[in-house]
């Protein structure tokens, strides 16, 4: 299970401050049990964007956003709304968004933060990769986590160990600045690189006490406590 | 004494590089600095450069500063995360420390301890930042300081790297992250370095063109496998190759000569790094008439 939660509303609207129509795609997998996607994520998404006075193209519910040849098929039917659209809202976890960025050639955000991989990381078929940072940043990224891919966790651009768009610890290794700046420009995006992105908050990194005490953390945690609750309650009525 | 002042008063900075030493016996590199004395505006002091464990350079500066010679504290994000960083640069200040060059630093595998862990919570610019809001009298998350420190930032830029134009974008946040100056990686070709600063006309920053001394045709070839964004030419390496052992000091300083007389006039400084052939600073400086 890949936990994620959504991103807060004014995070989500930022993204598309200049935009009108987004096309909106909801994973059917974890996201469902998280609610964050599945049919409920879903709607709960569109109605806020057309609140806000934004187009649903196309609202999108596939079953693993994480793989790519289910994400092919079901957008080649939907080629004339992609083009009309000026970005794509992914409700999934990290590797999700990605997953659709590498297939698309306009901005791909996320509108979801990635926080668990509760003991079971769940399969994806292909090379995308989430950190669950919990706080994903892959809006501004061209959809191409930096996090996960650079070996100095590097979020204000490539250092200067980066060369012929290879990375200084191995040059077999893309530098993932180099991809992420190609994607950029191909998307028009090249100024997101002239933001100054704040250094990471780690306690994001660590699951809230709160989270170990619902399903997500442990299926053994939620099933005994409400046992244990009951007995306590008959214990004390035969009092 | 801070860089700042003398770009301000129109001068051509001139720094040079000492690597500290594996271990506690300073005397030879405190011998070749003092040969640097009144010769060059600052010595760069690099901490545990390529990631091999040496001597602190912090403790380097200060020796320096007792010398009479101004110190440039390299500090890295590599070995420390956030609060020591800061602490750090705290430190260096009640030393007498005045200029800092911050650091991504390289990563931990080129070292000698390719087995550590890498720190990297922050990266050169929030560490620019990091250290502009301590000069403003506040850490990171705007605790107010009892007593700030003064620095003069600097940050280092690649003319070569390939391609340039998201080294340029990174240059322009770096100047808004408090960068002062800039000193270059290694450049042997003037047409690269003309490229940069033509691409970096609107960043109004003074830039200290990068010198490294070569020592030789295997230093030369290895810089161009090994070293990100530096590329030796073949018509120098030949010079190398050709020269005699005897004759290589003479032929390094005459090359490093005519390519500072080449780029002294498109920029602000020179930053010369001798990898320990300090004792032939003067005479490259001496050759290209800065002294």
């Amino acid at each position: 299970m890949i936990v994620s939660e959504r991103k807060s509303w004014e995070e989500i609207l930022s993204f598309l401050e200049e935009e009108k129509n987004v096309f909106l795609i909801a994973c059917g997998g974890c996201s469902d049990a998280c609610k964050t996607g599945g049919t409920e994520g879903l709607r709960e998404v569109k109605d806020k964007l057309r609140e806000a006075g934004k187009e649903i193209t196309a609202a999108l519910l596939i079953d693993f956003v994480c793989n790519k040849v289910l994400i092919g098929m079901r957008l080649n039917r939907y080629i004339e709304e992609l083009k009309s659209s000026d970005s794509v809202l992914v409700l999934s976890c990290g590797i999700g968004v990605q997953a659709v960025a590498n297939m698309l050639d306009i901005p791909v955000r996320p509108g979801d933060n990635t926080i668990y991989m509760g003991g079971f990381p769940g399969v994806w078929p292909g090379e995308e990769r989430c950190l669950q940072c919990g706080d994903c940043r892959l809006a501004d990224t061209g959809g191409i986590c930096p996090y996960a891919n650079c070996p100095k966790l590097l979020v204000n651009g490539a250092c200067g160990g980066s060369d012929k768009g290879k990375c200084e610890t191995d040059p077999e290794k893309d530098c993932v600045w180099a991809l992420i700046y190609e994607r950029l420009k191909n998307i028009g995006k090249l100024e997101n690189l002239r933001k100054i992105y704040s250094p990471r908050d780690y306690n994001l990194i660590l699951a809230p006490s709160e989270r170990k005490k619902s399903i997500f953390w442990a299926l053994e945690t939620v099933e005994e406590e409400p046992k244990e609750e009951a007995s306590e309650e008959r214990r004390l009525s035969t009092l | 004494m801070k860089l700042k002042d003398l770009f301000k008063k129109g001068k051509f900075v001139i720094t040079s590089e000492i690597g500290p030493p594996k271990g506690t016996n300073i005397e030879p590199m405190l011998e070749e600095v003092d040969l640097l004395k009144n010769k060059v505006d600052a010595i760069n002091v690099t901490e545990n450069q390529s990631s091999v464990m040496r001597l602190g350079s912090m403790a380097v500066c200060r020796l320096l500063k007792e010398r009479g010679l101004e110190p440039v504290f390299q500090i890295t994000c590599r070995d420390r995360n956030r609060l020591a960083l800061q602490s750090d640069l705290i430190s260096a200040s009640v030393l007498g420390i005045e200029n800092v060059l911050c650091l991504t630093g390289d990563h931990v595998v080129l070292g000698d301890h390719p087995q550590t862990k890498p720190v990297f919570d922050l990266d050169s610019i929030h560490l620019l930042k990091a250290a502009r809001n301590l000069v403003n009298g506040y850490d990171m998350v705007e605790n107010k300081l009892d007593g700030s420190p003064d620095f003069c930032l600097g940050a280092v830029v690649n003319p070569g790297a390939d391609p340039l134009e998201p080294q340029i974008i990174k240059m322009e946040a770096k100047v808004e992250a408090g960068a002062e100056f800039f000193q270059t990686q290694a450049v042997y070709e003037v047409k690269k370095f003309e490229d940069l600063m033509k691409a970096a006309e609107h960043i109004k920053v003074p830039i200290m063109v990068g010198i490294v001394l070569l020592k030789s045709a295997g230093m030369a070839r290895f810089m161009n496998a090994n070293v990100a964004g530096v590329f030796v030419p073949d018509k120098l390496i030949k010079i190398m190759a050709d020269a005699s052992k005897e004759d290589r000091p003479r032929k390094s300083i005459e090359i490093a000569a005519s390519l500072i007389k080449e780029m002294k006039g498109m920029c602000q400084g020179v930053h010369i790094m001798s990898l320990g052939w300090d004792k032939y600073v003067p005479s490259v400086l001496k050759a290209a008439k800065l002294i």
